[in-house]
């Protein structure tokens, strides 16, 4: 008899991940900014602390640092939350972004489901800072089994890697196993009359969204785009070509993330109807991280509200 | 010029004599001045006011190699006042690492070398700057990084005294004591002046000494960073500090080495005229005719 896996957060694959390719021989050294028992990055330090180095709350030295380390030739690790690795924009530009060194940003805690710490601990605008740094790799798993994948690419991959997991426990979509490959959506649900997109813990949604969608006769293709930088325009521009309308759901702000992203690359390859559910010009708040993302719209039937618009405008 | 096998047994050289020295300074100096000039911008003053530290330190105390830029065995030096390349590449390109011609394309359309340090252009550049406050950091990370391969690679960190204004030095300097970085070495071009004027009036970083001293690191200060057995002296004292990161606070002056360029905020980073190009260079001991 087999069971679903329990619920995970994604940054509870950081630490584990870790020390898993290190002992497969990987120059791994973890840089962290005092939270390292939330990123889960300190399992890492508890196994290999000669590793390990403690920067303190000070963002902005631990990032030039590891970009250090990276200089001469170790695999940085960088791990705060979300919101502090924004602290550090400057540094990941200059330090990291410009010498194109392999400082590879976990980031936990990232979104609004954060949840009860309130607006200043959710990231509504990282994936737009860190997609605006040249070199960088940007990736957002959608559940933990996928994000040992995610890590695991970027250990193997040279250059920087911006990585957004999360802080709430939430299903399990692979338990199959992963099928991460870097720079290319993932198929999770085929259908013909339009195509959701989708990354983190908003596909779990998205997937709810294509059932009620389903229920009603409209059959959805949802792609889990985790790589957000390089973008995977040739999947979005088949999807497009074949299903003529595109809706993206992400938890971050519309006018700057993934959605606007997708909007630029079909402009000049195959403009079709689209629609975007995401953060509203607004920080969060306080509440349980499932009423954070409806309290900024990010639900199951706000998708599906907004495919139905979509699709109403496709020609013919 | 330093190789790995002239290296003496404390793995320095003392192939340069103080006769060869200064006539060096005194190249790097023309080169900075004419560079400047041709390209009409860069920063010359912080440039000069670094010349001897940047020469004793190459010369006389670093471990390096011209014709193996990426020896792994080399110290590293870290520019973190990258504005002040032009000191730097002109020393490179005189102990070999480039054709001192290819000084002619500084700042120009497709050179290697660029207004700001960046890293790997040309051999040699460690490091990318130009946004100030960065290089403590980045020299530590990769103190931790060589100290883990067990690794007795000293790190080399050039700062300015106006760059103390930057939150992220303190950051640095904290976690450098706290990591116990032995082998970090910061040297402070304290020329007195930054961007838009005297320290004195646009940030106060004073006192430095007490400062480095209070977040741990042991500290050699007054030194006079343009005589070259007194930077030598505190460099080589740098080297033998144990348990802990060595910080050199040079006394300088910005311009050193053109009456009119000296202490004066006009040259941090514009270009002087043509006739002030003449009379540099003829301070410098050399006409423009002269030049090659």
């Amino acid at each position: 008899m087999t069971t679903a896996p329990a619920p995970a957060a994604t940054r509870e694959a950081t630490g584990p991940t870790l020390i898993r390719l290190h002992e497969e021989g990987h120059d791994i050294v973890v840089a962290d900014a005092d939270l390292g028992k939330s990123t889960s990055a300190r399992l890492f330090g508890d196994r290999f602390p000669e590793r390990f180095f403690s920067f303190g709350v000070a963002e902005q030295n631990m990032i030039s640092a590891a970009a250090g380390m990276a200089a001469m030739g170790r695999i940085a690790v960088a791990t705060t939350f979300a919101v502090f690795a924004e602290h550090a924009y400057d540094q990941l530009r200059m330090s990291v972004s410009q010498p194109n060194l392999s400082v590879k940003m976990i980031a936990s805690h990232g979104g609004v489901s954060v949840g009860e710490d309130g607006a200043s601990a959710q990231s509504v605008e990282d994936i737009a800072v860190m997609s605006s740094l040249v070199n960088f790799n940007v990736v957002v798993p959608a559940d933990v089994v996928e994000a040992e994948a995610v890590i695991e690419a970027a250990i193997r991959t040279p250059g920087p890697f911006y990585i957004r997991t999360d802080r709430p426990k939430h299903a399990v979509l692979y338990g199959d196993g992963a099928r991460f490959e870097l720079g290319r959506a993932d198929v999770l649900r085929e259908g013909g009359d339009v195509t959701l997109v989708s990354y983190g813990l908003m596909v779990e949604r998205t997937l709810e969204a294509a059932e009620l969608l389903a229920a009603g006769g409209l059959e959805a293709r949802v792609l889990n785009m985790a790589t957000i930088r390089p973008l995977d325009v040739e999947a979005l521009t088949r999807a497009a070509a074949e299903t003529g309308a595109i809706v993206v759901a992400e938890e971050h702000l519309m006018h700057s993330g993934l959605g606007a992203m997708c909007a630029q690359a079909l402009a000049t390859r195959a403009p079709v109807p689209m629609e975007f559910v995401g953060i509203d010009n607004r920080y969060g708040e306080s509440g349980v991280w499932h009423e954070v993302l409806e309290i900024v719209g990010l639900t199951p039937q706000a998708i599906a509200a907004a495919t139905q618009r979509a699709v109403g405008r496709k020609s013919g | 010029m330093v190789t790995d096998t002239q290296r003496g047994p404390d793995g320095t050289s003392s192939a340069t004599d103080d006769a060869d020295l200064d006539a060096l300074i005194r190249r790097v100096r023309r080169h900075i001045v004419r560079m400047v000039f041709e390209a009409s911008s860069g920063h010359i003053g912080g440039s000069m006011s670094a010349a001897e530290i940047m020469a004793v330190l190459y010369t006389r105390v670093m471990r390096h190699d011209p014709q193996r830029p990426d020896w792994p065995g080399r110290d590293r030096f870290v520019m973190s006042k990258g504005h002040a390349t032009p000191v730097q590449y002109a020393l490179l390109a005189e102990l070999g690492y480039f054709p001192v011609e290819e000084l002619d394309t500084f700042r120009t359309k497709g050179t290697r070398l660029q207004g700001h340090s960046v890293l790997g252009k040309p051999p040699g550049v460690e490091n990318s700057a130009g946004s100030l406050g960065m290089g403590l950091s980045f020299g530590l990370g990769m103190r931790l990084s060589a100290r883990l391969a067990e690794a007795d690679t000293r790190v080399w960190v050039l700062m300015g005294d106006g760059e103390q204004n930057e939150g992220q030095v303190w950051e640095a300097a904290m976690a450098a004591s706290h990591h116990a970085a032995e082998g970090l070495i910061a040297l402070i071009d304290k020329n007195g002046i930054q961007n838009d004027d005297h320290t004195a009036s646009t940030m106060v970083s004073e006192p430095l000494d007490r400062k480095y001293e209070s977040f741990g690191w042991a500290v050699r200060s007054g030194v006079d960073g343009h005589d070259t057995g007194a930077v030598e002296e505190a460099l080589r004292w740098a080297t033998e500090v144990r348990g802990q990161p060595a910080c050199v606070i040079f006394d300088t002056v910005k311009g050193r080495g053109v009456s009119f360029m000296e202490d004066n905020p006009g040259f941090h980073g514009a270009p002087p005229s043509p006739e002030q190009y003449e009379q540099a260079l003829a301070e410098l001991g050399v006409t423009p005719e002269a030049q090659p």
